[in-house]
Parts: C-alpha cells; sequence; structure tokens
C-alpha cells in the first residue's frame, strides 16, 4: 500500500510544481491546492499505514496492544488541513483582488510594487 | 506503531501531577498574546483603548519574557508540557537560553513598534486590525522561539504567516496588493516545504519532540535520510530567512506596508526563520550540518553580496533597507555555515555564537532603521532618494541618531553590529576559510558605502525646496530613540550579551541540559 501512495504522492507534487511554474495566479492557486494535498498525504503515508486495530487501550491493559493503527498522523494531517484550507481561502480571495485592482492575472504584469522603469539613485552629489 | 522503542519509561509518563507553579512562565507569553489578541478584536469600535491595551500588554509581554530569561539564565532550560503527559506523548514547551533571548528581544522590538503605531497607524488601520493582528504575530514569534515540538514550530509559523498576511495589506492600496500577493504565496511554499521535512522527519524518528530527535539522531544516521531531511530545512528556512536564491519575495514586498509593519516584519520575521534554522541545524542535526557547511557558506557568501550589491543600487530607502536584511541574514548564515564551539584555538569564539549575537543585533537594528525611514519620509517627505535633501539642517538631533543606526548596519565601532562581525571573521580565520572572512568584511564595506551615500544624499545635501521645521513627537520619536540607545548599549557593553549567546550557542552543540529538562530522570 505504501509504494503506491509513494507514486501518488509523487504524482500529486509532480503536477502540483508544474502548476505552480505557470505565470498566471490562478493555476498557482491550484497547484498550492494540489501541494496542500499532496503534503497530507506524505504526513499520511510517514505514519505507517496499518489496517489493525484503533489506538484504544483495552480494559485492563496499561499500554496499547501490538498491530495498532497510528493516531498522531491523522491529527498533525488534521491541523495540517485546516491551515492549509483557511490559507487557500485567503489567497484565492487576494488573488480575486489583484485581478480587480492590477487589471491582470499574468504575475509578468503585477509590477505595481517594483515598476520596471525604477530610476537609478543619484550617481553624483 | 512502527516507531523506534523508546527508553523513556512510558509508564511513568502516563501518571499526571501537577505543573509546578513557575514553570507556567514557559507558556504565559504565548497564552498571554493569544488571550490579548481576542481581547483586543472584541474592542474593534474602541480604538484608543485598543490601542493603550495593546501597549500595556506588549509591555507585560517584555516583562514576562525578561523573568523567563532571567529564569532561563539562572536554572538553564525549561519545560512544560501539555496537560502533563510527559514526553514523548505530550506537546512540549521547552526554552532554553537561545528561545528565551530571542523571545525577549522580539518583545522589546514589538513594545517600540506598538508605540510608533500611535502616531503610524490611523483609525482605519485600527478598525482593520491592526492591534489584534499584533498581538497574534507576537503569540506566534513568541510561540516558535519557545515551542520544544517540531510540528508545533510549523503551527506558529503559520498563526505568525496568517497574522502578517493581515498585516501587509493593511490599507490595501494596489502596491500593497501586489507585494503581499508574491509575499503570501512565496512564503506559504516554504513553509509547505518545511512541512514536508516534518514529514519526513516523523516517518525517519516515530517522534517529534525536538529533544527526543537530537537524541535519537545518532542511532539513525546510518539508515534515515537525514542528508535529505537537512537540506529540506535549509532550504525551507532558508526561503523564510530571504536568503539567496530563494531572496526575491522580500525586496517585492518590505517597502508596501504601513511603515512600522515593515520594521516588525524586517525585525523579527526573517530572524524565526534563522532561529528555526539554527535549532534544526546545530541542535537536531549536528553531523549533517558539518556536511553541508560548504553549501551554507556558499549561500551565506551570495547573500551578503547580493544584499550589499542590491542596496547600492536603490533608490527608495525601504528596498535599501530591505537589502540590508538579506545582507544581514548572510552574516548570520555564515555563523550557521561555521558551526559551534571548538571553532577556535581561543576557545568560546564560535560560529553560531556570532549568529546568534547577530540575530539579536539585527532584531534591534532593523526594527530601528525602519521606523527611521519613517521619519526620514515625515521630515522629507518621501523615501526617494533622488528627492531628499536637507536633513541635517532641519534636526541636527535626528540626523545624528540616524547615523548610529547606519554605522551600527555597516558592522563599525562602537556600535552593536561590530561584534558579532568580529566574532564571525575571526571563527572564519580560526576555520581557515578566509574567504567568508574577506566576503563578510567586503560585504560590510560595501553596505558602508551605500549607507554613506544614503547620508550625504539625505541629509547633507541641500534641500531642493526648504524643509518646514518639524518637531519631534514622542510617539515616534520615543521607541526609536529607545532601540538606538539599544544599539549603542549593545555596542559598548558586549560582555553580557556575549556571555548570553556564547552559552546558547554551547547548550545547541551540547544539548544534555536540554535533554535533561524535557527527560528529567532519563540517564540518556
Amino acid at each position: 500500500m505504501e509504494p503506491l501512495l509513494a507514486i501518488l504522492v509523487g504524482l500529486f507534487f509532480a503536477a502540483a510544481i508544474y502548476l505552480m511554474l505557470s505565470k498566471f495566479t490562478i493555476s498557482i492557486m491550484l497547484g498550492i491546492a494540489i501541494l496542500g494535498n499532496a503534503v497530507n498525504l506524505l504526513l499520511f503515508t510517514s505514519g505507517r499505514l496499518t489496517r489493525g486495530v484503533p489506538p484504544i487501550i483495552p480494559a485492563g491493559l496499561d499500554a496499547l496492544p501490538a498491530g495498532t493503527a497510528n493516531p498522531l498522523p491523522q491529527a498533525l494531517i488534521l491541523t495540517a488541513i485546516v491551515i492549509s484550507f483557511s490559507f487557500l481561502a485567503f489567497l484565492l480571495v487576494l488573488t480575486y483582488r489583484a485581478y480587480q485592482d492590477l487589471g491582470t492575472d499574468d504575475t509578468s504584469e503585477m509590477r505595481a510594487a517594483e515598476p520596471d522603469d525604477r530610476p537609478l539613485p543619484p550617481l553624483g552629489y | 506503531m512502527a516507531a523506534p522503542t523508546s527508553t523513556v519509561d512510558l509508564a511513568a509518563a502516563l501518571i499526571t501531577a501537577p505543573v509546578p507553579i513557575g514553570h507556567w512562565l514557559v507558556i504565559l507569553p504565548v497564552a498571554h498574546c493569544i488571550t490579548l489578541g481576542a481581547v483586543l478584536l472584541m474592542l474593534r469600535n474602541h480604538p484608543r483603548l485598543q490601542a493603550w491595551l495593546a501597549i500595556s500588554g506588549l509591555a507585560m509581554l517584555a516583562l514576562i519574557d525578561a523573568a523567563l530569561l532571567a529564569k532561563v539564565s539562572a536554572e538553564g532550560p525549561l519545560t512544560m508540557v501539555m496537560g502533563r503527559w510527559l514526553p514523548p506523548f505530550g506537546i512540549a514547551f521547552t526554552v532554553d537560553l537561545l528561545g528565551a533571548l530571542m523571545a525577549f528581544t522580539a518583545a522589546l522590538v514589538a513594545l517600540a513598534a506598538g508605540i510608533y503605531a500611535l502616531a503610524d497607524i490611523g483609525e482605519s488601520g485600527r478598525r482593520y486590525g491592526f492591534f489584534p493582528l499584533l498581538m497574534l504575530l507576537m503569540a506566534g514569534v513568541s510561540g516558535a522561539f519557545l515551542t520544544g515540538d517540531v510540528f508545533n514550530l510549523y503551527v506558529w509559523f503559520e498563526v505568525l504567516l496568517i497574522s502578517s498576511f493581515g498585516l501587509i495589506i493593511l490599507g490595501s492600496e494596489r502596491q500593497q496588493i501586489d507585494g503581499a500577493l508574491k509575499y503570501a504565496v512565496l512564503n506559504l511554499i516554504a513553509t509547505t516545504l518545511f512541512l514536508i521535512g516534518v514529514g519526513i522527519l516523523y516517518a525517519a524518528f516515530g517522534t517529534l519532540n525536538m529533544a527526543d530527535i537530537a537524541a535519537r539522531a545518532k542511532d539513525l544516521r546510518g539508515t534515515a535520510p537525514l542528508m535529505t531531511l537537512a537540506s529540506l530545512f535549509l532550504l525551507a528556512f532558508g526561503m523564510k530567512a530571504a536568503a539567496f536564491p530563494v531572496n526575491f519575495w522580500l525586496p517585492a514586498a518590505y517597502h508596501t506596508p504601513r511603515i512600522v509593519v515593515s520594521a516588525l516584519f524586517a525585525g523579527l520575521l526573517t530572524k524565526v526563520g534563522i532561529y528555526a534554522l539554527i535549532r534544526v541545524m546545530v541542535m537536531l542535526l549536528p553531523v549533517e550540518r558539518q556536511e553541508l557547511s560548504l553549501v551554507i557558506a556558499l549561500a551565506a557568501a551570495a547573500t551578503i553580496v547580493v544584499g550589499a550589491l542590491g542596496a547600492l543600487a536603490e533608490n527608495d530607502i525601504r528596498r535599501l533597507f530591505g537589502y540590508v536584511v538579506i545582507s544581514g541574514i548572510g552574516n548570520m548564515l555564515a555563523g550557521v555555515a561555521l558551526g559551534g564551539p571548538g571553532g577556535g584555538p581561543g576557545g568560546g569564539i564560535d560560529g553560531v555564537s556570532g549568529a546568534v549575537f547577530y540575530a539579536l543585533h539585527s532584531m534591534v537594528l532593523m526594527t530601528a532603521l525602519y521606523l527611521a525611514a519613517g521619519e526620514i519620509a515625515r521630515r522629507g517627505g518621501g523615501f526617494l532618494l533622488s528627492e531628499l535633501g536637507g536633513l541635517y539642517r532641519q534636526s541636527g538631533a535626528f540626523a545624528a541618531l540616524s547615523l548610529v543606526l547606519f554605522l551600527a548596519a555597516c558592522g563599525l565601532p562602537p556600535f552593536s553590529g561590530f561584534w558579532p562581525k568580529v566574532i564571525l571573521v575571526k571563527a572564519s580565520l580560526d576555520l581557515g576559510d578566509w574567504w567568508l572572512a574577506a566576503v563578510i568584511l567586503v560585504g560590510g564595506f560595501l553596505t558602508t558605502i551605500a549607507f554613506g551615500r544614503l547620508f550625504l544624499l539625505a541629509y547633507w545635501r541641500p534641500a531642493p525646496v526648504e524643509l518646514m521645521p518639524s518637531e519631534a513627537r514622542w510617539r515616534t520619536g520615543l521607541p526609536l530613540a529607545a532601540l538606538t540607545a539599544l544599539t549603542i548599549g549593545f555596542g559598548i557593553l558586549p560582555e553580557q550579551l556575549l556571555a548570553l549567546s556564547q552559552s546558547a550557542a554551547a547548550g545547541l552543540a551540547d544539548p544534555a541540559a536540554y535533554l535533561h529538562s524535557v527527560f528529567p530522570g532519563d540517564a540518556r
């Protein structure tokens, strides 16, 4: 199961990087969305996949029996999902606002903060 | 569970006992900031009250961090575990000297910025939530400095990142939206890279507690992909800290927000990246840092040179200062590349302590520089070198104060930038890396030219139009003067800080005390 998921994670990363290399902001956003999911899958796989027992300590024991699932990666992913989802929402709004204000979604034309024809500092006194 | 078997006594870890009162100090800075942030959010219809509450809260934060620093420097690292679920189960906050020093300096910087904001952030900025975002930013920054868990470090990075997004677009001008988009996307990618590193770290170690990782790293060196991990962390934190070649988001974004926001970012955010880099590379993966030291040194040299040359070519003083921030990051990276104690025959003079000292100096200085840029714009009417002039004639006191800051940024004695550079140059000469020493010195020289020209043009050149006399205002003057005094103090009386940063570096190189604090009673 792990090799399969590893390949899937690789595919996700490839797609994400391809999209993020685009110069249009909306493709970059899609790339970031996929990147977030790729990382979540990676976290999930990194905790080892077991189809075993749920991680509950049975009555009368004081430790988990062998072969139980690992709950920690799921907690990590839950946190990461919440964070990456909120960031994506923020970024989408920001992108839309940038499209409205700057009139373009092409990053090579987004030069409001760094205009192309910035003057040099004075060379003489 | 696939995690390697632990030597920790698991049965003892499940017994809960109340936390000693003194240990609450470890979590207090973060709890204080989050609570106050929430309260300030509720007070958004009372801008005046909100501002004063925020400033007294920041002063309180500085006091808490000072108490924490005093306690840590007297008693060694402190650990508090959430819910008293002992490590490696519970989420640990562990404070050592490095974390406490950084957190205290960050609190001082934030207090100064908060006071400056009284003048710089108008009512609309307050209604858009400047002060709550500032408190939450400080929660993220303090959390990153104080946590003892790698995943938690990621979470605090995200907390400070999302607060910084809010701060950077305060005002919603076209420029800000453009800068914020680049800042947001690139920083998000950097934190995602960090999260990838965390995932692989967990797969390799089965734990995310920093002390546990530091203890286990040497057993796993043969089997786990630790070099991959170290390189990933280097890239992620290098991007956060704006190291060459992943520095281009910084000059694109740092000149767009309100000046006090720029000051906070320049002072705090890149240093959090450097802090994380020091923590992970020096404490957790020291052997891998040694292997990568040439790569780090090359990146450091390139960062110094790119920063200094960029500063020379800039017309906008805010962008000029942005490049100075980058060049400073290069110096800190050089310290990381040079490594821990035992670097020189003199003993005690080593790269990491230089990096720590430089980071503390840089937090104070960069904030002060941006606040000074705000003052320059208020007095001289703009940020462009080609249009400024006559500031010296207008106010000699302000000119003198600026000159102190400029000289400190160049690393000239007797101001704060001098000592860390001496340490770094000495450490690199001791190790035989003469070229790194040369780059640090040349970088300082180029920065001196850039600042010399800034002073010449903006201060000494006759003003194109006669400047109105502009009286000093305490809201901007006080924080600026206080930070400048701190800069002079660091420069004239460096012994205390030098001793602190050296013991912080020693604590990183030999984390026995850190481990003992997290796993008391454990023989490791």
